[in-house]
């Protein structure tokens, strides 16, 4: 018997499930050592960007002649750099940017994503086909090409990046979750929603949405990593934050490309920031898409847990 | 055909799916799914429809339900037209009628609670209030008999007749008077079938329910139905009192289409005569000149190739489609 | 078959002997051999057991020329005359066409002459006629029915169906949760079940020779959960005839009857 039909007819007698995010808190703990490592660095991101106040010995923008380009000493743990201010400070504030990235961008992104993924999805036909030929084209252009050219319009600023990387990102991720609904619809219960007579708004909000709820976290997780790193991208390329507002990318630039040989560490240690922040962000990203991987649709309820739910002297291998 | 006892008039339904093929979705053919059908169902009564997959059997209980939107014909509803009702007014009629699906699995949504489920279709009518139908649940699950405590667990919790039970429940919470029933039984097993066939009788008993009752397995349908209408590739091919059909089937298909199901005692088995039709049920994009039957049946003429037969009365409120009757 | 994946299913124990040989004691490579030539089986739902980007005779010739040793000139002859043998029209032409070109009932016709290019000696068919019609249904099994008397396979038909049962089956076992609970020929099942499980399957079922006004008995409660199955008979909880000793103690088969076995304390009060 197929492993899956035996939890699928079994699970009646399980005790109940705790709620959708708590559950899959508890699973990602319990199954995912690596995605946990991920969530913990976030987690750490996000402490150190709400705290940064408190936490950086110095202001972000505390200039002190003396300390120019001094190494890492007990004065400044990392050091300082060309102007003599403390780059562990402006490493905790540039946490409290990438934050404000990560999480404003991924949410802008989410919000386009699922609306014009519903509307497109659910209704289909000539709607959703005159959407998906301007989707299509969006996507013909290099994401960077459209940064650059908007940015320069709008001028440099923290709200035009995350408006920018989140409307763009949002488009291209609508695709998925205007995947995800044409999924969905495939399942009866939507017909069922219209055989008693219920309205598209509620099928929509109701039955729609909870369900592509997997990939929409999933969009979220991942769009926070390529978040930061395009925010870092523009502001290295000067599009981005201006100084003296420390974002990663830009103390990479600049001044940290030009004193690279004489105070290597002000390129080391927003850089190392970065790779850090963003690699643990993926690893939860991955850990996310195999806890609600699409393709167990509905999955979190139906199919999860098929290893613990093995009958005992079937899995005693 | 209009007036008297009637609950649902079908007049010469058609329904047909375009098939569309390039880039401008230009339409090359159609699936002539229905196919000029008519009959009617009486109140109180259950009425089988029978038939191979692609005879067009659901397809026409989506049809009077209005999930499809009919090609041609009419759906009377108590002498109503339902195809002629648009937004509002049709969502409003749907309170009436109410359909049962044929995958317990599928068909409840898995993020809802059981409560829920069966408390949707009265939000939506306005019935009660969002959140304050928890007594009429409660007597819903009973009337299923379910029990009230589940009403807080989710579908994945619950087994396939128990599902099944839900979605009786969910049909029910709005009191409608028919009930489209669509395959309801057969994803189910051989022991579960038996309780959910006795409950949706008694039900219909109880709340003088009307029933379609829509199954590929004649077994099934002979029990649980009072009147049978037998379809083939969109056709109709004969109406009869459920007893009368399967006792002197007159269609050759329908006489096929009995022999071909075995009874489950080998003794009664061995004695009835068998016809095996050959070859497959022909693709409804295609379908054969004259009597879709006609490839497939052994009393084949030319007419039957050249023409289609009309539902000829040939006993008590029993019709077959067949020139060789 | 041996074809429970591993992992999650294991076999615990026993011995399956097919011609004086414990199937379970030999090795993968012997099995292997014996899965080809000498046993076939066929699948509920043909659209997935068979290769959709293969056609027909390319994977029926592979079959030959791995059993029979065929070159590829006289395997492609050979799968023409399979797919004829099992009544596909046409069979030099639509030998060419993949899988999906053909209908479920026709795909379910290829995958019996896949069953059949070894000349197995067993033939095992899962549900074979679940997915399709009820009038392809009865063309099928009238054609295995056919090659089991033209080549003397033998055919364990594993299904839900009671009436298909009744029509094309020599000897029944019933099984429950798990277990045999009834074994005897076809006539004695269905005359005189000894179990109540059976009887209650058999009274469960509508009849299309019996009027709407029959009442259906209904086998109370759900299917035991494997993982925890109830002490004693496993039936007991849903038995209409369960006594105390029931969920104490587990019954073994006994014979009932002439070749008629029955898992059940209280078989002599089954009646019909």
């Amino acid at each position: 018997m197929a492993s899956a039909s035996v939890a699928t007819t079994y699970t009646v007698q399980e005790k109940k499930r705790p709620p959708f995010l708590v559950d899959l808190f508890l699973r990602l703990v319990r199954e995912k050592p690596l995605g946990t490592v991920g969530g913990v660095v976030v987690i750490i991101l996000f402490l150190t960007g709400v705290f940064a106040d408190v936490l950086a010995p110095y202001g972000y923008n505390e200039i002190v002649l003396a300390d120019r380009l001094s190494p890492p000493s007990a004065r400044h743990i990392l050091g300082a750099d060309n102007l003599g201010r403390d780059l562990l400070s402006r490493i905790i504030y540039g946490a409290r940017i990438s934050m404000y990235v990560g999480l404003a961008g991924s949410a802008i992104d989410v919000a386009i994503a699922t609306f014009i993924g519903l509307i497109s999805g659910f209704f289909g036909g000539k709607t959703d086909i005159t959407i998906q030929r301007f989707v299509d084209a969006w996507l013909c252009f290099p994401s960077l090409f459209i940064y650059l050219t908007v940015m320069a319009i709008l001028g440099p600023g923290l709200i035009q990046v995350i408006m920018v990387l989140g409307v763009s990102s949002g488009i291209r991720s609508s695709r998925t979750v205007r995947s995800a609904v044409i999924g969905i619809k495939e399942n009866v219960y939507l017909e069922a929603a219209k055989a008693i007579g219920a309205q598209n708004r509620r099928i929509l909000t109701r039955h729609i949405l909870p369900n592509v709820m997997a990939p929409i976290i999933i969009i979220f997780t991942i769009a926070m990593g390529g978040m930061i790193l395009q925010e870092s991208t523009l502001s290295f390329l000067g599009f981005g934050i201006p100084p003296p507002i420390p974002s990663w990318g830009g103390m990479l630039s600049g001044s940290g490309r030009t004193y690279m040989l004489q105070a290597p560490w002000m390129a080391l240690w927003p850089g190392l920031a970065l790779a850090i922040v963003v690699y643990g962000i993926n690893m939860l990203g991955d850990a996310m898409r195999d806890l609600l991987d699409p393709r167990l649709r509905g999955g979190l309820g139906r199919y999860s847990g098929v290893k613990r739910k093995m009958p005992k002297q079937l899995s005693q291998a | 055909m209009a007036g008297n006892n009637h609950l649902i008039d079908v007049e010469n339904l058609v329904m047909y799916f375009p098939v569309t093929a390039g880039v401008l979705r230009r339409k090359v053919a159609d699936v002539k799914a229905v196919d000029d059908v008519s009959f009617f169902i009486k109140k109180g009564e259950t009425l089988g429809l029978v038939g191979e997959s692609g005879c067009g059997k659901t397809t026409t209980g989506r049809c009077i339900l209005q999930l499809y939107k009919a090609t041609a014909g009419k759906v009377l509803f108590e002498g109503k037209d339902l195809c002629t009702l648009h937004g509002e007014n049709l969502r409003r009629a749907r309170r009436n009628m109410q359909l049962i699906f044929q995958d317990p699995y599928a068909s409840l949504n898995p993020r809802m609670t059981a409560g829920d489920i069966v408390g949707e279709p009265m939000v939506v009518h306005g019935l009660v209030k969002s959140g304050e139908y928890k007594e009429q649940v409660a007597q819903l699950l009973r009337m299923v008999e379910l029990e009230p405590r589940m009403a807080v667990r989710y579908p994945h919790e619950f087994s396939g007749g128990q599902r099944q039970r839900l979605g009786i429940a969910r049909a029910l919470s709005v009191r409608p008077s028919f009930i489209v029933c669509d395959e309801p039984v057969s994803a189910l097993d051989v022991s579960i079938q038996a309780q959910v066939i006795s409950l949706l009788m008694r039900l219909r008993e109880e709340l003088h329910l009307t029933y379609l009752f829509i199954a590929h397995d004649l077994s099934v349908v002979r029990h649980i139905s009072d009147r049978v209408v037998v379809m083939y590739l969109g056709k109709l091919m004969e109406i009869a009192d459920s007893d009368e059909l399967y006792a002197n089937p007159v269609h050759p298909y329908t006489q096929a289409l009995l022999s071909a199901v075995p009874i489950p005692d080998p003794e009664v088995d061995r004695q009835r005569k068998r016809i095996l039709l050959t070859g497959d049920v022909p693709s409804p994009v295609n379908p054969p000149s004259g009597c879709h039957f006609h490839p497939r049946c052994q009393r084949t003429g030319d007419e039957c190739r050249e023409q289609e037969p009309e539902l000829k009365l040939v006993g008590n409120e029993h019709w077959v489609a067949c020139h060789r009757v | 078959m041996r074809l429970i994946p591993y992992p999650p299913g294991v076999i615990v124990g026993g011995e399956v002997i097919f011609k004086g040989q414990d199937l379970l004691q030999i090795s993968e490579e012997e099995m292997r051999h014996i899965r080809g030539n000498n046993i076939a089986m066929i699948f509920q739902e043909p659209t997935t057991s068979l290769n959709p980007v293969i056609t027909v005779k390319v994977q029926l010739s592979e079959s030959l020329a791995l059993h029979r040793g065929l070159d590829k000139e006289t395997a492609g002859q050979e799968a023409v005359k399979l797919l004829k043998l099992v009544g596909i029209p046409d069979a030099e032409r639509r030998v060419e066409d993949y899988p999906y070109q053909f209908s479920g009932g026709m795909q379910q016709r290829i995958m019996i002459a896949m069953a059949l290019s070894c000349n197995p000696e067993l033939l095992i068919a899962d549900e074979p006629t679940t997915s399709v019609d009820v009038t392809v249904q009865a063309q099928l099994l009238e054609l295995i029915n056919n090659l089991r008397t033209q080549f003397g396979t033998a055919v364990i038909i594993i299904t839900h169906n009671l009436g298909l049962v009744a029509r094309y089956v020599d000897r029944v076992n019933v099984m429950y949760a798990g277990r045999m609970v009834e074994t005897g020929s076809t006539e004695v099942i269905y005359g005189q079940p000894k179990h109540p499980y059976t009887l209650g399957l058999m009274t469960s079922v509508p009849r299309l020779d019996l009027g709407r006004k029959r009442k259906l008995s209904v086998i109370e409660g759900l299917p035991p959960n494997l993982a925890r199955l109830p002490t004693g008979c496993a039936f007991h909880p849903r038995c209409y005839l369960a006594i105390d000793r029931c969920s104490k103690e587990r019954p073994e088969l006994e014979e009932v009857g002439e070749n008629h076995y029955s898992a059940c304390f209280r078989s002599q009060d089954v009646k019909k």
